[in-house]
């Protein structure tokens, strides 16, 4: 489903923040991308979701070389992941409800297909009761929850979340998990940046990097170094 | 289809509540440009009128031809002949040598004429033409010019010609100074929406990641673009209807003073309408080179 062979990728005027990184994640995978800050985490995870293009070597999304992709192809691309932010990225002069429906809008639903879609998603994340209120009047946990109904709303088959629980304290960041965890047993491949070590899963997936290389790299369910190609 | 209907309608609801929320903005915005296409829009329909007051000349334009003296009475017939059959030709009066001579006889008041022994007028042909255009008299005039036997034809339209001929260098006036204001409505609209692009940053970054193609984000500005260019459009109307009525009260008064029913026209529909569009075009065009300068920001980095 995702496939990294050989990639490296330096921002101009910089040393590479990722060198040489070669690993696959299968569909429906859980996979945490782990390292210290600076690390290239949030790099990588942009590879992933196309907003960046690789240096060098090869990005492959469903069969799709990011690197070669048409400008014009590349939101439709994008389209396939639903993306959770550090910083939640909400739009903050719209409620609710238009917040989770931009997704939806984006791809040309709107009307009773839409409500239907919006109020699931906001259901899913147990905020059905707040889809009038505007995302300033959220506490954290909330926004974030917030943020992961508008990464669901379009049925994604990967989603994306960079350091989601970076701000939460701990009840919240287990509310987070949990939902993360629930949209895995449907069947939606999992990509989650956390620089929190502590709790995480065994049998998920783990890419650890250090200084812009793949330290440690463990496919979920398997011992370390499965699935890797040097 | 549907999908594609969904975008667009869903582009218009945004815009229109946008505009809703600024209510103030906009209509300020609808004033500037109104004012600004109503100035080359009040040229046009003072040359328009203009145009009109000399049609309604009284004084037609006119031809006379002088024949040789030496003309022999078939030639003229058949000069006659030629003159009545001519298609451009409204109507032609002849005035024979010795009748002109009787004439300036009597009316002359000198003297020393009527001591002339012999009578120095031509025969004289003075010709109508059918169009008042000074392209296709000046045409009549050289092929009149040409017939044999016609000694002289003198065109007494040049005055017709020098107005027309002012007139066409206020059109071109009016070509000059409508492109340059149309320029200055797509940089007040271009800015306009710039600004806006500015204050929706955020939204247009969100958008972009989670796979907004460019004509979803580039839309609704677009259609804000458009509805400025039309409100303004319909603002330039209203300015230029009440300048005409206000100038109409005082204009009929005039005309009733020289006997006549002359009153200023107002924009023909078909022009309105020109204007209308043109006004949107304008303000999508500005709003398009906008977008697409600020959207160049967000693009895919290598």
């Amino acid at each position: 489903m995702i496939v990294f062979d050989q990639v490296s990728k330096r921002y101009p005027g910089s040393q590479e923040v990722l060198r040489n990184i070669s690993f696959e994640i299968q569909s429906g995978e859980m996979v945490f991308v782990t390292g210290h800050s600076g690390a290239g985490k949030s790099t990588l995870l942009k590879l992933i979701a196309a907003t960046e293009r690789p240096t060098s070597g090869t990005v492959l999304i469903g069969n799709q070389n990011v690197s070669k992709i048409r400008p014009a192809a590349v939101p439709y691309l994008r389209r396939k992941f639903g993306l959770v932010f550090q910083d939640h990225k909400l739009l903050y002069d719209r409620n609710c409800y238009e917040n989770v429906a931009l997704p939806l809008y984006i791809n040309g639903i709107t009307g009773n297909e839409a409500g239907k879609r919006i109020r699931a998603a906001l259901d899913k994340v147990g905020l059905l009761d707040k889809e009038k209120a505007m995302p300033i009047t959220l506490s954290g946990g909330e926004q974030q929850r917030l943020a992961i109904a508008r990464a669901v709303v379009s049925r994604p088959s990967i989603l994306i979340a960079d350091e989601p629980t970076g701000n939460l304290d701990e009840g919240y960041a287990n509310e987070i998990m949990a939902l993360f965890y629930a949209f895995q047993q449907v069947g939606v491949t999992i990509i989650i940046a956390t620089h929190d070590v502590h709790n995480l899963d065994p049998k998920a997936g783990l890419l650890k990097l250090s200084q812009g290389q793949l330290e440690r790299w463990r496919a979920s369910g398997a011992p370390d170094g499965v699935g890797a190609q040097p | 289809m549907r999908q594609w209907l969904n975008l667009h309608g869903q582009a218009v609801r945004l815009v229109v509540s946008r505009l809703r929320r600024n209510a103030w903005a906009t209509f300020i915005m609808w004033c500037v440009m109104g004012i600004t296409l109503a100035l080359p829009g009040l040229l046009y329909v003072a040359i328009d009128n203009l145009n009109r007051v000399v049609g309604n000349v009284e004084s037609e334009p006119q031809i006379s031809l002088f024949l040789d003296l030496a003309i022999e009475p078939e030639a003229v017939a058949s000069i006659r002949q030629r003159l009545a059959e001519h298609p451009d030709i409204a109507k032609y009066r002849f005035v024979g040598r010795d009748t002109a001579w009787e004439e300036l006889k009597s009316n002359s008041g000198i003297d020393s004429v009527a001591d002339l022994e012999q009578n120095p007028l031509p025969d004289a042909l003075f010709v109508e033409p059918k169009t008042r255009d000074p392209v296709s008299i000046e045409r009549l005039h050289k092929e009149l010019q040409k017939l044999p036997g016609v000694a002289v034809a003198q065109l007494d339209a040049t005055w017709i010609k020098r107005l027309y001929a002012v007139l066409e260098l206020a059109r071109k006036a009016v070509l000059i100074l409508g492109t340059l204001l149309g320029f200055a409505l797509l940089a007040i609209i271009g800015n306009t929406i710039r600004l806006q692009v500015v204050t929706q940053r955020d939204e247009i970054e969100v958008a972009k990641l989670i796979g907004a193609t460019d004509s979803f984000i580039r839309r609704p500005f677009l259609y804000a673009g458009a509805f400025y260019g039309l409100g303004g459009g319909i603002a330039a109307l209203f300015f230029l209807l009440v300048i005409t009525s206000i100038f109409n009260t005082s204009v009929a008064e005039i005309a009733t003073l020289y006997n006549s029913d002359f009153s200023l026209d107002f924009l023909e529909p078909f022009s309105s309408l020109v204007l209308l569009v043109l006004a949107a075009l304008l303000g999508w065009m500005g709003s398009y080179v906008a977008v697409n300068r600020s959207l160049a920001k967000f693009a895919f980095k290598n």
